[in-house]
């Protein structure tokens, strides 16, 4: 087991170093030059311009800047942003548990229905069961999930009046972060109604969010389930006279379950870009919205460091995928 | 040892030309229509799909109105069915007066074209990749694999915003982006497959007949591959039209007042809780011709897929 994890972590690194080139080789083709967006409008002498370029470093030969970058990387320096003038780590740990926390919601939400409504399309095939739980999941994955989420706020928000429009809590309520998630930091804060607030918020952007994964599972448990209904140690459960529920339940949901494990840390990727526009819809103060803002205000260091650290993330949670693929089916394992 | 050639060659062992071929390769297509015929959804998605296209090459004769035209008298006019709705503009206007429906109808021709244009390219560029690292193998193989993990380790709209960036906001730069972000599932797929395909004998057979590397490549491997391709090429078709109108609802796909849904959306966000129509529309749209790609696609899979066939 030690080997196999170990291999992974091997198979990881050429990857890495390939996405930091990328990362870094963006961002120094970007268009406008980083100086003069930091100078603004009124520009500034050539004293002062070779100056701030030999401040910034990037009067040194693009080998050496990526080096720099590469030795500051593995010191956990992934540079300052140009616009707040604080380390992108600092921003990105400041704004991750926003995001983190909306999509642990959206995915939960996707598992705890997508997994049950493919169970039972599965058993139920043919069915108008069946048709119609596929025939919604069909219409899920096909959903632009940008003009979803914007239906949603002309109901929820403007017709019904039920949720907030934006943000993680109402104006109303201050607390310092403890946890960095607002769920958790509003319980702990004792104010009244505080939760409420941060719940009601979390509401929409969740859904929105949770929808395509939810489809994705909803067809990927269904289509194993069907796979395994039909082996044969499933036919021995049923002929020794077990009760269904525990043939489904027991027998054939857990092996079904393996591949299905496998969507479900994919669907990280997807959440990922799902952030992009879902916290661009809900102003939600998460690292896909800070990507979407620091890219239009050409903030090359977030831009770099947002792409990096996101890609390592996706990377690292398709090796705990990986590793927990091997630990449930051990077939596989070597 | 005498040549051969490799027209002969391939005609000897019932590759190339002749009614036997044309025959078997009628009877595969009515097998494949057959198989496709029973989904009824996929049926009903085709349908859907052959009508967008339709709209799309007769939008200049279907829309009422031009979509850039502006009129100042009738902003924001409701649907016909709301209160207020005339027959002139039966889906509504927009903010600056312009005609709803017929920016939807002339849309159609954008999302169409931007599917069509990623799809050719990334099936071109990722086909060929793939073919060159599936066959010769090696550090090629390596370096190309290790290549298309680093673009598939970013999510796909986040590297496609970025490029955008680099590459400047517009249509044309936003389909290269996304043919770019899509093409690394075609090269693991050709790859796969001509890996696979590699050690047949039918392979040997041409190879030994005397076809060169690229006839052996193309000629001979690479049509037996094509079936998952085809589900791919269909399901990417439906990727680009979302991608692209999630880059034009974020500003940088489409520009302004081009009549491509996603940008039509993002000037209308501001409008949402006072003018549904201008926010529906559009995004009804763009999930009805994505909605009928998937349909048409899980059909192909389902009849392309021999696993699935009962015999």
């Amino acid at each position: 087991m030690l080997r196999f994890l170990l291999f992974r972590l091997a198979l990881l690194i050429p990857t890495f170093v390939g996405v930091s080139i990328v990362a870094f080789a963006f961002i120094r083709l970007l268009p406008g030059d980083p100086i003069m967006m930091l100078a603004g409008e009124r520009g500034i002498s050539a004293e002062r311009y070779a100056e701030l370029q030999a401040a910034y470093g990037f009067d040194r030969p693009i080998i050496v800047q990526y080096l720099d970058y590469l030795w500051g990387l593995l010191h956990g320096d992934l540079g300052t942003s140009v616009v707040t003038r604080r380390p992108v780590l600092d921003e990105f740990f400041t704004l991750f548990p926003a995001t983190l926390e909306l999509s642990l919601c959206a995915i939960t939400l996707a598992v705890f229905l997508g997994v049950p409504l493919g169970v039972i399309a599965a058993v139920k095939r043919g069915s108008w069961v069946d048709q119609s739980i596929m025939g919604t999941a069909l219409v899920g994955y096909s959903m632009p999930i940008f003009w979803w989420g914007l239906l949603l706020i002309i109901l929820f928000s403007g017709i019904l009046g039920w949720t907030p429009v934006s943000g993680r809590i109402s104006l109303l309520y201050f607390f310092p972060p403890v946890t960095g998630f607002m769920l958790i930091d509003s319980l702990l804060s004792g104010q009244d109604g505080a939760f409420r607030s941060a719940l009601s918020h979390l509401v929409l952007p969740s859904i929105v969010l949770a929808t395509i994964p939810l489809a994705v599972i909803a067809r990927q448990t269904r289509s194993a389930m069907l796979e395994v209904l039909g082996e044969d140690y499933v036919r021995t459960a049923r002929s020794k006279g077990l009760p269904p529920a525990r043939v489904i339940g027991l027998h054939a949901l857990r092996n079904a379950l393996i591949p299905v494990i496998t969507t479900i840390g994919l669907q990280i990727g997807v959440l990922m870009a799902g952030a992009i526009l879902t916290e661009t819809i809900f102003s939600w103060p998460g690292i896909g919205k800070w990507m979407v803002d620091s890219v239009f205000k050409r903030d090359y260091a977030v831009v770099q460091g947002g792409l990096l650290l996101i890609a390592g993330i996706i990377m690292l949670v398709n090796l705990i995928v990986d590793v927990l693929y091997g630990l449930v089916n051990p077939r596989i394992r070597h | 040892m005498a040549q051969t050639n490799p027209k002969q060659a391939d005609a000897a062992i019932g590759l190339e030309g002749g009614p036997a071929v044309a025959a078997t390769r009628r009877a595969m297509l009515a097998e494949f229509w057959h198989y496709f015929r029973q989904n009824r959804g996929a049926v009903i998605g085709l349908f859907i799909f052959t009508t967008i296209v339709i709209i799309a090459i007769l939008a200049p004769v279907l829309a009422p109105h031009s979509p850039s035209m502006q009129n100042r008298g009738a902003l924001l006019v409701p649907p016909v069915w709301e209160a207020g709705g005339t027959w002139q503009y039966v889906l509504g206007t927009d903010a600056i007066g312009r005609d709803i429906l017929s920016r939807l109808l002339y849309g159609a021709r954008f999302s169409l074209f931007i599917g069509l244009v990623v799809v050719t390219l990334s099936v071109t560029v990722g086909v060929t990749i793939g073919v060159f690292a599936g066959y010769f193998r090696g550090v090629i193989d390596v370096a190309v694999m290790r290549l298309m993990d680093v673009i598939l380790a970013f999510p796909s709209l986040l590297l496609a915003l970025v490029l955008v960036a680099i590459l400047g906001p517009g249509l044309m730069n936003a389909m290269i982006a996304i043919a770019l972000v899509l093409q690394p599932h075609f090269v693991r797929l050709t790859r796969a497959a001509v890996m696979s395909e590699k050690g047949r004998d039918y392979v040997t057979a041409a190879r030994v007949a005397g076809a060169g590397r690229f006839r052996l490549m193309f000629k001979t491997i690479l049509p037996n591959c094509t079936a998952p391709l085809i589900v791919q090429a269909t399901l990417s078709f439906s990727t680009a039209i979302l991608d692209a109108a999630a880059l034009g609802f974020l500003g940088m796909g489409a520009q302004p007042p081009t009549p491509e849904w996603g940008t039509m959306l993002a000037e209308a966000r501001e409008f949402i809780l006072r003018a549904w129509w201008v926010v529906t529309f559009p995004g009804l749209a763009i999930l009805i011709t994505v909605l009928a790609i998937n349909l048409v696609g899980d059909g192909l899979r389902d009849a392309l897929d021999p696993k699935l066939k009962r015999s």
